[in-house]
Parts: C-alpha cells; structure tokens; sequence
C-alpha cells in the first residue's frame, strides 16, 4: 500500500492541511516510568490523510503512545516529530479525546465557550458546533450531568472547536451504549474525511474495521504489525495480532 | 439564653451597630484575603519549583498566626511612631480589617492551594491538551473550584469574626466607632457581666450558623448541577 | 507576607473614610477602672453635648496606656499611677498633670477568708498575714497602676511575693475584670480598685476583707499629650477635654456618677 493509495478519496484542501503536520516520525521511542519500560523500541511512520488505528492488548503502551504524540509527555529517548518538528511544539495543532471526558464544571455551552475563548478561535462557531454533536437542545445543562455518550459527544465538539490538524483519540467508545458509539464514530468519520489526521486507540475489533485505514498493533511495547487496513483484517502477519483478533486472550 | 433571645429581639441599637461592624470589618478583610490569598493559593497549587515543600510548610504554619501578634505588627506599623502612622489609620475600622486581612490571608491561601491542587490534579491533562496559559489555568482553577473555594472563604471568615487578640488592640474596643462583637464579649467579661458575655456570644453563634447555612444552601444548589 | 500585608494596606486605606480622623475627635488613652465601671458612659454624652468633640476611649492597663500615649496613639491620658505620669510628663509626652479624682483599693476575698484578714484596715498587716498563711492570692501581674500600687504594698510589707510566683501568688496578666474573673475562680484574695468592684457582676461569695487604709488611696491624673512631641496630637480637643473634667462642671459630674448607690470616684482637682 503507498501513501498515493492512502490518499485518493481525500478533497485537494484536506490533503494540504494534513501535509503540513505530516508524515510523522517515531523513531526508536523509548519510554521509562518508574524504572518499568513502557515502549521499548517504537518506530513507525504515518503519512498523510485517513485514520490509523492503534491496537493491542492492555498494558501494550498505547494510551501513552498517543500522549507521546500529541507532546503531553516526552520520551526517555527517542524522537517523536511530526513533520520534522517535535511533538511537543505541535500540541496545540492536535486535539486529544480521553477515554473518560475531563468536563468543566460549567454548562455544557460554558465547556466550549471556554476553549474557543482560551485559544482565540470564533465563538459564534458554538452553536453550529452543538448540532454537530447533536447537543444543541442541552445547551444549558451542566456539562456534568450529561449521560457518558453525551459527555463523549461534547468532548468531540470541544476537541473539533480548536480545529486541529490531528485528532488523537484514547478509546473514546469504552463501555458507551451501542447508539452512542455510533453517534461518536460518526463525527470521527466526518473529521476523518475533512482531512483531519485522525488516530483512534480501541480495544473493539468492529470499531477498528469500521474506522481504519490502517492498523498499528503494539504489544510488549514494540510495534508488532504495521499493516494497511485491508491487509490487516485479512490475516494478521504476526500471531499475538492473529490471537487478539480471534479473540484469545493475549497479555 | 433567655437573655440572648432578648437582645436580639429588643433590636437594640448598640447591639445592631457591633453586629453590624463585625459583619463589615470581618467580610472586608475576607474579602480582600479571597483577593490576595486565591491567586497565590492558585499559583502555588498548579506550580512545581525548588523550595514548594518549604513554600507550603511556610503557608500552613502561617495559618497559625496568633493574633495578638498580628495585631501587635499592625499596630507598630500603623501607630504615630510607626512607619504608617501618619496615614492616621490606628483605631479605626480599617485598621482591624488590615489586622484581620493578614491574619486570613495565609489560611485562604493554603487552604485554597489545597482544594485547586487536587482540582487541578483532575484537569491537568486535559488543560495541557488544550494548551492553555498559566493565567488562563488559574483562573479555570478558581472559577470551577468556586463552590469549594466558598468553604474556604467560609473558615477565613470564620477565624476572622471569631478572634478578638488582633482588633482589641488595633482597634481599641471603642465605643460607637470599633466595638464589635467579640471585644464587647471580652468587655462585658471584664466588667463580671458573664450572662451578658455569653448572650453576645450567642448572638455571634447565631450570627455564623446563618451565614454558614447561607453558603451551604449555596453549595447544595450546586451540588444538584454536580459543579462541586 | 510582608509584601502581602502592604499590598492589603495599600488597598485598604483607598476605602478609609475614619471617624478618628475627623477634627472634632479625640482619643483617651485610659486605665480600665474608669471604663469598666461604666463612668465614660456617665461623662462622655455630657461632654459632647457642651462641646461637639467625639471622645473615643481606649481602656487598657495603665502601663500600656502610657506605652500608647508615648507612641502618640492618643490625645488625653487618663490613668492612675502618678509616679509613672511625673515621668510621662518629665520625659516631655504630657504638657501637664493634673490630679483628677480618686477612690481606693480593697482587697476582695472569699467568705471563708482563709488567711482570716476580713474586717483588717492595716493593709501591709493584711498582706503580710495572707503571704504567711500562703492563701491564694490573684495579681494582675500587667504593669498597670493596680498592679505597681499592689507591688509597692508588698515591698512596704516586707514581703517579696515574686517568690511564691505559681505557688500561692498568681499572676495573671490580664486586666483587673479578668483577673478577679481568675481569682474568684480559684478562691484567691484580689486587690482592686473600689470602683471596678462595686460595677463588677460575677462577684459570687466574695466581698471586701480590707478596706480604709491610707495606703489604699488612689489617685488618678488626667494629662493631655504634649503636641511638642507628638504633632498629630489635636491639642486644642485635647485640653478642652482635660479642662472640663477638673472643672467645677466636670467635677460635679464625676461626683454624681453612681452605682447602686454608691459614688464610685472622688472628684479632687485642684480648685483654681
């Protein structure tokens, strides 16, 4: 599979957007915490365009994978550079979804009036925003009472308020009811294809076909598979891949 | 008791005036401490420098300040043969709002630091993500920590209405002009009259559980919008 | 903190607007006797009414009374310990002193009179008795003018109390309500001025062992700060103050003050 596979499909304005931050370079991360090794090794590259899915079983390092890459925390070695800068001069060109939504205790308008006014950006987009993610009619309600997927929901219209260039999302769909998901892998889908680099960390097999283009499997801290969607859901090269697709449990 | 009841219901105008200048002095120098003591407890709560552990160490034994030496500082600063003596502030309400605003200020700021450090523990990352400015942290911090932060203003209160070590000296216990509440206690003490000191005292209990219930109301309001 | 404490002042004094600024105010530097027992509320609205000067009274022990006044934190001085005052006026704090009234001390103890001195009127005797049987004895123990007339008692006794500090002798350090608050609490003897006595509350079983000694005399002064030294002071308000309470006005209102009954200060200035 070639970048040009990758990115036919794609408007001309989406790929320009994505070529500014892109390709991005891992090269041999290294990550330490507290003497335990977390990533041992990580190399990959990510062209242009699409969505990259990062899987592998718990404790394979890919939450914080994903914070190396959006510059929250920097590796014991190693480089993480998108387009030859480092990840840490880029965060704000990025967005990253939580697993579990850090809401402002504000109404859920307040939570988005907050980051555009924090980062400058028009605030007359709120509303249009809102529909998006279909909140409009719970403008007013304290963003903390919201339901899991209506919180998730508000999360994505906070992470698209700043319009990133990349969307990291850290398992965004854990334990959300089935219509929730939907609703959330639909607005991925959208940022997806307005050009948004997007990179989606999942434990759900079904959610990684729907979304990827392409698949990173970690395990032990190393890159297992890096292999073309198609590629990959047709038979895992690697059998710790194979396994954890299949179903067994892997550690 | 009986006495108490008596006090408050015979809207005795002596009575209403240390009332209200208790109120006034001890709500100003909250007040001002809130000014001065968040942003520091803020500030504090959201940064990491060489010397924090000392810093905090500093900032909860400076909770314990005991009054009298609050009030004797004030008063060396703010007599005519002080530094700030010609500002002609000694005996006069602004100076016990001065006395009591140093006395609280150190436990808004601790206590404060206290409650926005675990807040900010919750939001961090996400603030991080978001790259936000120093300023644009503490101030989130302190607008979303708002309710708990009234519990804290509510203990600075609580230090500041209830001591009488700091304002019996820099205010001087004058008639008509800095008598509050617990320097009429102190007086009416003095004079034997126990059952008048503790009526008085009473009435500040009573004073304290309304206000307090006030805030709690307030917090419970926001509790129902989970902003707590 | 310090800087903090200056950036609350800065902002405080913006918002002053002080009563004690005001021309036609004063403030008197007073023993507590004068205050507790009630005789400033009998004085003050009478003074004003013929004047139009606010009188704002600081009551504290005359030790720190004096304290206050030499730091200028006052414009009268009303206290009584007169050799402390010859010296506040010799040093150049007070323009000059004028005896003002008196009344005298007592000794106040329990009905059980442990050291047996009630009915005595020789008060060195009456000391000398309680410190030999070591009955609880309350001092004030602050400096004030109560406190330096028991001090010079006991030396003219012949007895240093300072000795039995803890034992039988209590030094409270506090003022002369809260130290017969102190001393009626622990069944102690307590000397103190008529007039507190007679408007103190919280009396319980105790009354007056020794009275009527010559050495029990009390005499308070009254001396207006001197401008010379201390330049904020309102001079004029000052003397009008002073004048009025040592004349024939003033003095026929100190006698008149009362208190079930009985005259509580002696009205004694000089008759010019």
């Amino acid at each position: 599979m070639s970048d040009v596979a990758l990115m036919t499909g794609l408007p001309e304005i989406a790929r320009v957007r994505a070529a500014s931050m892109t390709p991005m370079e891992a090269s041999d991360v290294v990550l330490k915490l507290g003497g335990a090794t977390v990533l041992d090794g990580v190399t990959f590259r990510l062209r242009p365009g699409g969505c990259t899915v990062i899987m592998g079983p718990n404790g394979a390092g890919k939450s914080l994978l994903l914070k190396l890459l959006h510059g929250l925390i920097r590796p014991t070695s190693g480089r993480v550079e998108w387009n030859g800068k480092p990840a840490t001069e880029v965060t704000s060109r990025q967005s990253l979804v939580f697993q579990k939504p850090v809401l402002l205790r504000r109404s859920v308008m307040a939570n988005l009036d907050f980051v555009l006014r924090a980062r400058g950006a028009d605030r007359s987009r709120r509303e249009e925003l809102l529909a998006h993610v279909g909140l409009e009619h719970k403008a007013e309600q304290p963003a903390r009472l919201l339901s899991g997927g209506e919180a998730q929901r508000l999360a994505m219209a906070r992470a698209l308020a700043t319009e990133p260039d990349v969307l990291l999302l850290d398992e965004p769909t854990a334990s959300l009811d089935p219509a929730s998901v939907l609703a959330i892998e639909k607005i991925m889908a959208d940022a997806r294809d307005r050009g948004v680099r997007t990179i989606l960390v999942t434990h759900d097999p079904g959610q990684a076909r729907r979304m990827a283009d392409e698949v990173i499997f970690l395990h032990g801290g190393q890159v297992a598979e890096h292999a073309a969607a198609s590629d990959f859901f047709s038979g895992p090269q690697c059998q710790v891949a194979l396994d954890f697709m299949n179903g067994r449990i892997v550690v | 008791m009986a006495l108490a009841v008596q006090l408050m219901l015979s809207g005795d105008g002596d009575l209403g005036e240390i009332v209200a200048l208790s109120l006034r002095v001890s709500l100003t120098a909250t007040a001002l401490a809130c000014l001065v003591g968040l942003p520091i407890g803020a500030v504090v709560a959201i940064s990491r420098f060489r010397g924090r552990g000392a810093v905090l160490i500093l900032m909860n034994a400076l909770m314990g300040l005991p009054p009298v030496v609050v009030g004797l500082l004030v008063y060396l600063h703010l007599s005519r043969s002080g530094p700030l003596g010609f500002l002609g502030l000694l005996y006069t309400p602004t100076a016990m709002i001065i006395a009591q605003t140093i006395l609280i200020t150190p436990i808004i700021a601790a206590l404060s630091r206290q409650v926005l450090e675990d807040l900010h523990a919750e939001y961090s990352e996400q603030f991080r993500s978001f790259c936000l400015t120093r300023r644009q942290t503490v101030s989130a911090l302190l607008w979303d920590g708002r309710y708990s932060l009234l519990t804290v203003g509510l203990a600075g209160f609580g230090r500041a209405v209830a001591e009488v070590g700091a304002v019996i000296i820099v205010g001087g216990n004058i008639d008509h002009l800095t008598r509050v509440m617990t320097t009429a206690i102190a007086l009416e003490t003095s004079k034997g009259d126990l059952a008048l000191a503790l009526a008085l005292g009473i009435v500040l209990l009573v004073i304290a559980l309304g206000i307090n219930a006030a805030v709690q109301g307030i917090r419970m309001t926001a509790v129902q919008q989970a902003h707590v | 903190m310090i800087g903090n404490s200056i950036g609350v002042m800065a902002l405080t004094i913006a918002m002053t607007v002080s009563a004690a600024a005001q021309d036609k105010s004063i403030i008197v530097q007073s023993t507590t006797s004068t205050a507790n027992s009630g005789l400033y509320d009998h004085l003050l609205p009478i003074f004003q009414d013929a004047t139009g000067i606010q009188v704002n009274v600081v009551a504290v022990g005359t030790g720190q009374a004096i304290k206050n006044a030499e730091n200028c934190d006052g414009d009268v001085l009303l206290v009584h310990a007169k050799p402390s005052e010859e010296q506040f006026v010799s040093e150049g704090f007070g323009s000059k002193r004028t005896d003002l009234m008196y009344n005298d001390f007592v000794v106040v103890g329990p009905e059980s009179d442990p050291a047996g001195v009630g009915g005595m009127s020789d008060a060195q005797a009456a000391l000398k008795q309680i410190a030999e049987q070591g009955a609880l004895f309350a001092s004030r123990g602050d400096d004030s003018g109560t406190h330096k007339k028991e001090i010079s008692l006991w030396n003219a006794a012949g007895v240093d109390p300072s000795a039995a500090s803890g034992d039988w002798y209590r030094e409270t350090g506090s003022g002369m309500g809260a130290t017969l608050n102190a001393g009626i609490g622990m069944g102690a003897y307590v000397m103190t001025d008529r007039a507190t006595w007679i408007s103190f509350e919280n009396k319980q079983d105790y009354t007056i062992q020794v009275e009527g000694d010559e050495d029990l005399f009390n005499q308070y002064g009254v001396i207006p700060v001197s401008g010379d030294k201390c330049p904020s002071v309102n001079v004029e308000a000052a003397e009008a103050f002073a004048d009025w309470l040592i004349s024939g006005e003033g003095q026929d209102t100190i006698a008149a003050y009362k208190v079930s009954d009985q005259q509580l200060f002696f009205p004694n200035a000089p008759v010019n």
